[in-house]
């Protein structure tokens, strides 16, 4: 449910790195807890964000929620999948149903999230 | 090909689907003057695209779609908070007498006496009831009412230089229409806490309410149809801190003659006509949301208000007024019923419309609570919020209970609000309904409960008797189909 | 009931209400029986000027006087319609769901756009959702609108932006220059004289300083004037009373809101969609709820909730009965008995009809005098003249003529101003 190799913020988002670039996508708790996404709102490539800033929302069908990144830095890549189907989101969050792809502006900001058994503990 | 039978089977198609060229259902009449010349044709458009089908055809197509719907007329309807009550049809049609529904907006007022003193009457009982004799008929609908409303609030501290004043304080139960109504009026929504008994957290007001805030909006009786025990505490506190008090009144079913909100120190409220005062729902409206002020606040009133001068009934523009916040005088005709509704009962009439309004949704209240928790375990006003969350864990939601009501013929309760109950089933039964119905109501929600660990399927794939099964929303939202399209 | 409640009397279940303050005494008259009722609101009508009393009216301006087919009374009889709610709960109300789909569909076809909403309260409030919408799309706070416009349209946008930090712009109707920072250029078109507007080059004016097209429009034009959606417009409004709606006194009436596909989730107001159920049957439902107020609040593009979903349904119905050919039938009709009464109008002394322009069924006569006083003394004669514009028109009246005047009435009413005309 929450793979070890992924960090995670109390905003239910996670992070997976490789290299310098942060994968982002949302939890299980989170889609489950949406429903089936309906719509997923996400920003232009190039776009600066700060560490917990909004960067987007995300929708069901009877819900609305802003998503915050869990680290900063510039978003170099955003996942079209997950726009145009939005169902991947529910199916897959960990996977192809990521969300955008950050290039961290400083990598100690990862202390600053929480590893899968905190993060699984908050949710009870 | 098999042609296929049953309720589920009802053709569905549109009318440009059934559509035949050449085929009329009305014949417009031959002009009788002298024939003109036309526009440059660069102007004209081509044929414009519309349904070709006959007369007989429309009736029937829009006959057998009215067939797909519960209603009022044709079911019980216990939506919390909306008061689905007997619309009385003698007011549909009276409010469509010639000299009502044929007189122009813009006509001289000495041609419409008539309108502007139902108008004028309608506003002094409306006034006389909730004891806030300022009003004004002109919104269109309870949201519009509450923006009007807030307006009159920002108007009001404006005029006495009191330009800090930006907060509206809300409660955590309110309906969305209140912070969407706030922010529209650019006011900072700062939200109240509600106790564990479902009132306002008067502490938590005390601790807000400073010299920043413009106003606070309260639902009485409460989302969770509960009366404010505190709440002339609650009153004085806004006032204290500088605030108006503004009385969101969609509840408005359990106070008629029972109390007058002006004498609970509220500055100014709105009325939605469509629930208290009978006027048909209409799938969605049209409705009226007059607001009612103070006397000192009349002057901020919306135009146009109704008056007697000298010279007969006028539609005047308060001193101070926020303004027009629509096209023309509000919903005359929903004016009409609501006028109609309030002359037949009477005093006494209104009086045993709330008093049954609470009785009922009481006597609801006690003969489930053994099964359903309540959201606060006190007597409740004209309705009750019943919480499914015993039910939840039994595997079984409150969207599911709801489905499966549709299926014994009854429309669902209000879902899900207000927010701060889990798993929360609203139910208002209105005065209009038997005891029978009552009596009925509350053994069909006792045998779902029974069906959750009898036969559980019964109440997921809810409901199974209607002509459609439960409908794919996400798919709506995802790949949104809004119109029809000729086929590739 | 009291006893299953478990209290003796009804005040045991009121204890919440300050004792001083339950029950107060209320000066409403007591109630009256069905036929007492039908009496008082006969004599309420029988108060006013209308066509049933005798009268004949050119009045428009926002409101019109159409004949109304026997369909959409018949039904509104339907109970299932009337006395339904919100469809919330779509499998009990595909009925209402299905109409607002035609609704929509009708919408489009008339106005030429991609997607329309299920109805909103009226035309003018239609136009300041409009234009807070272009503001919210291009992020810009200024909003354009055509001099040439009703005033109840800027009216009714400043009650509705007046907190929302947004600054309205009066744009002459032959401007070949805008600022280059404005959310929109709203465009009544007739105009509120009647006129015909070049929406074509006002559009693109619009689009080539970045601010999106709103066009109001008369929804009876369209059966005979151009679609907007062919000029590339971004967003349509209109009122829809003239489809099928009494006039009520003002109300109430539909406002309609149309807008192009890459807007939507910006778009206010109910939207219907099209699905299928578990057994793969079409149906429909409220759909991309997550713009409204019941989600999203204090978010919500728009705080409306209870709209005019009925109305809508008489649209519809109309819509429906009139079809491809009587629509196009009607717009011309009023076209015809309207340039009739203005060349006739035009031929008396002391009255003049402008020539320039194009207009459909209104038109703007300058008068021999005050029109004040030219209208006390038509409606000595039972006329209702039209609307005293002379603020904006020096001895101006708008005079609307539609299908429900006859020719008769027309020359009743040229011969009316020709007699006081000369009495001047």
């Amino acid at each position: 449910m929450y793979p070890d190799d992924l960090k995670y913020s109390k905003e239910h988002e996670w992070v997976r790195m490789n290299g310098n670039i942060a994968e982002v996508g949302v939890t299980v708790f989170a889609q489950e807890s949406l429903g089936d996404v309906v719509f997923v709102d996400l920003p232009e490539v190039g776009t600066d964000i700060e560490q917990f800033a909004k960067f987007g929302e995300i929708e069901s069908v009877k819900a609305v929620s802003d998503l915050f990144s869990p680290v900063g830095g510039k978003i170099v890549e955003v996942n079209s999948e997950a726009t145009d189907n939005p169902e991947s989101v529910n199916t897959e969050p960990y996977g192809i149903g990521w969300l955008i792809k950050i290039e961290l502006s400083d990598t100690a900001q990862l202390d600053g999230l929480m590893d899968a058994a905190t993060y699984e503990a908050t949710l009870d | 090909m098999t042609i296929s039978t049953g309720a589920g089977d009802i053709d569905r198609r549109l009318l440009m689907d059934r559509s035949v060229s050449g085929r009329r259902a009305f014949t417009v009449s031959e002009s009788d003057v002298p024939e003109q010349v036309l526009p440059d044709s660069t102007l004209l458009r081509d044929d414009v695209e519309l349904p070709e089908v006959s007369q007989l055809e429309v009736i029937r197509y829009f006959s057998v779609l009215s067939q797909l719907n519960f209603s009022i007329d044709t079911n019980f309807y216990p939506l919390g908070s909306c008061t689905m009550k007997y619309n009385p049809k003698i007011n549909d049609e009276l409010s469509n007498l010639p000299g009502l529904a044929d007189i122009h907006p813009l006509q001289p007022e000495e041609t419409v006496q008539g309108a502007i003193r139902l108008l004028k009457n309608l506003q002094d009982d409306l006034g006389e009831i909730t004891g806030l004799p300022g009003v004004s008929l002109a919104p269109l609908a309870g949201a519009q009412g509450e923006y009007a409303g807030l307006l009159i609030a920002r108007a009001y501290h404006e005029a006495r230089n009191d330009s800090e004043r930006v907060v509206a304080i809300i409660p955590d139960s309110a309906h969305g229409t209140n912070p969407a109504s706030a922010a529209m009026a650019g006011l900072e929504v700062v939200t109240v806490r509600s106790d564990d008994q479902g009132n306002v957290d008067v502490d938590n007001l005390r601790e807000l309410a400073d010299g920043r805030t413009a106003v606070f909006m309260l639902t009485i009786p409460s989302t969770l149809g509960l009366f404010e025990p505190n709440i002339l505490e609650i009153t004085k506190i806004i006032h204290d801190a500088g605030g108006l008090v503004y009385a969101d009144g969609a509840n408005l079913n359990a106070l008629l003659g029972l109390v007058k909100l002006g004498d609970l120190g509220v500055d100014i409220c709105h009325s939605n006509l469509h629930k208290t005062f009978s006027t048909p729902h209409g799938g969605g409206g049209p409705g009226s949301g007059p607001v009612m002020v103070t006397d000192e606040l009349a002057q901020f009133l919306p135009k146009p208000v109704a008056e007697l001068t000298d010279d007969g009934y006028v539609l005047a523009t308060p001193a101070e007024s926020i303004g027009a916040i629509n096209g023309f005088h509000g919903s005359f005709s929903i004016a009409a019923r609501a006028y109609a509704y309030i002359k037949a009962l009477g005093l006494e009439g209104l009086q045993s419309v709330s008093e049954n309004a609470v009785i009922s949704a009481n006597y609801i209240q006690a003969k489930l609570k053994d099964k359903y928790d309540l959201a606060a375990d006190r007597y409740c006003m004209h309705e009750t919020v019943l919480s499914a969350s015993r039910q939840k864990k039994r595997g079984v939601a409150g969207l599911d209970i709801a489905k499966r009501l549709l299926d014994f013929g009854i429309h669902a309760p209000t879902m899900y609000f207000p927010m701060i109950v889990d798993e929360a089933l609203m139910v208002e039964p209105t005065e209009s309904e038997s005891k029978e119905t009552l009596d009925h109501f509350i053994a069909v929600l006792r045998q779902i409960d029974d069906e959750i660990d009898a036969s559980p399927e019964l109440i997921l794939e809810a409901p199974h008797d209607l002509p459609v099964t439960r409908l794919d929303e996400a798919k709506a939202a995802r790949k949104p189909v809004l119109r029809w399209t000729p086929e590739e | 009931m009291l006893g299953v409640i478990g209290v003796d009397s009804l005040d045991g279940l009121l204890g919440d209400i300050p004792v001083e303050h339950r029950h107060p005494s209320l000066n409403l008259a007591p109630g009256l029986s069905e036929q007492e009722l039908s009496s008082v609101f006969g004599a309420i009508a029988a108060e006013n000027a209308s066509s049933s009393n005798g009268y004949i009216s050119f009045l428009g301006a926002g409101a019109y006087s159409h004949y109304i087919p026997s369909t959409v009374r018949a039904i509104l009889q339907r109970g299932e319609f009337v006395t339904a709610y919100t469809p919330y709960q779509p499998e009990a109300a595909q009925g209402t769901l299905q109409v607002g789909f035609e609704f929509q569909t009708i919408i489009c076809q008339l106005t030429g756009m991609e997607v329309a909403n299920a109805g909103m309260y009226d035309g003018p409030t239609a136009f300041a959702e409009a234009c807070l919408m272009a503001a919210r799309v291009t992020k810009r706070n200024r909003i354009g609108v055509l001099s040439t416009t009703d005033d109840r349209l800027p009216d009714t946008l400043r009650a509705y932006s007046k907190y929302q930090g947004i600054e309205i712009v009066s744009i002459a109707p032959d401007a070949t220059e805008i600022p280059d920072d404005l959310a929109c250029i709203g465009i009544q078109s007739p105009n509120f004289f009647g006129q015909i507007e070049d929406v074509e080059r006002l559009t693109d004016l619009a689009h080539a300083n970045g601010a999106l097209s709103i066009v109001h429009v008369n929804p009876t034009a369209l059966g005979m004037f151009k679609a907007p959606g062919e000029f590339d417009v971004d967003i349509v409004t209109a009122d829809g009373q003239p489809l099928g709606v009494p006039m009520a006194f003002g109300g109430p009436y539909v406002g309609l809101f149309a807008c192009k596909k890459a807007h939507i989730r910006q778009m206010p107001g109910r939207i219907i969609g099209r699905t299928t159920d578990t057994k793969g049957r079409t149906g429909y439902a409220l759909t991309l709820q997550t713009r409204e107020q019941h989600i999203r609040r204090e978010r919500a593009t728009s705080n409306i909730c209870t709209s005019t979903q009925l109305i809508g349904l008489m649209v519809t119905v109309y819509a429906a009965t009139l079809g491809k050919q009587g629509m196009k039938d009607l717009a011309n009709l009023c076209y015809q008995k309207a340039h009739y009464a203005a060349s006739e109008i035009n031929q008396l002394a002391g009255f003049s009809v402008s020539g320039k322009g194009t207009f459909f069924h209104e038109f703007v006569v300058t008068c021999a005098g005050d029109p004040a006083r030219i209208n006390a003394a038509l409606l000595q004669r039972k006329i209702i003249g039209g609307l005293d514009i002379s603020e904006r028109s020096d001895n101006g009246m708008l005079v609307c003529v539609t299908e429900t005047s006859s020719k008769a009435d027309i020359d009743r009413l040229v011969a009316a101003l020709s007699e006081i005309g000369v009495t001047a």
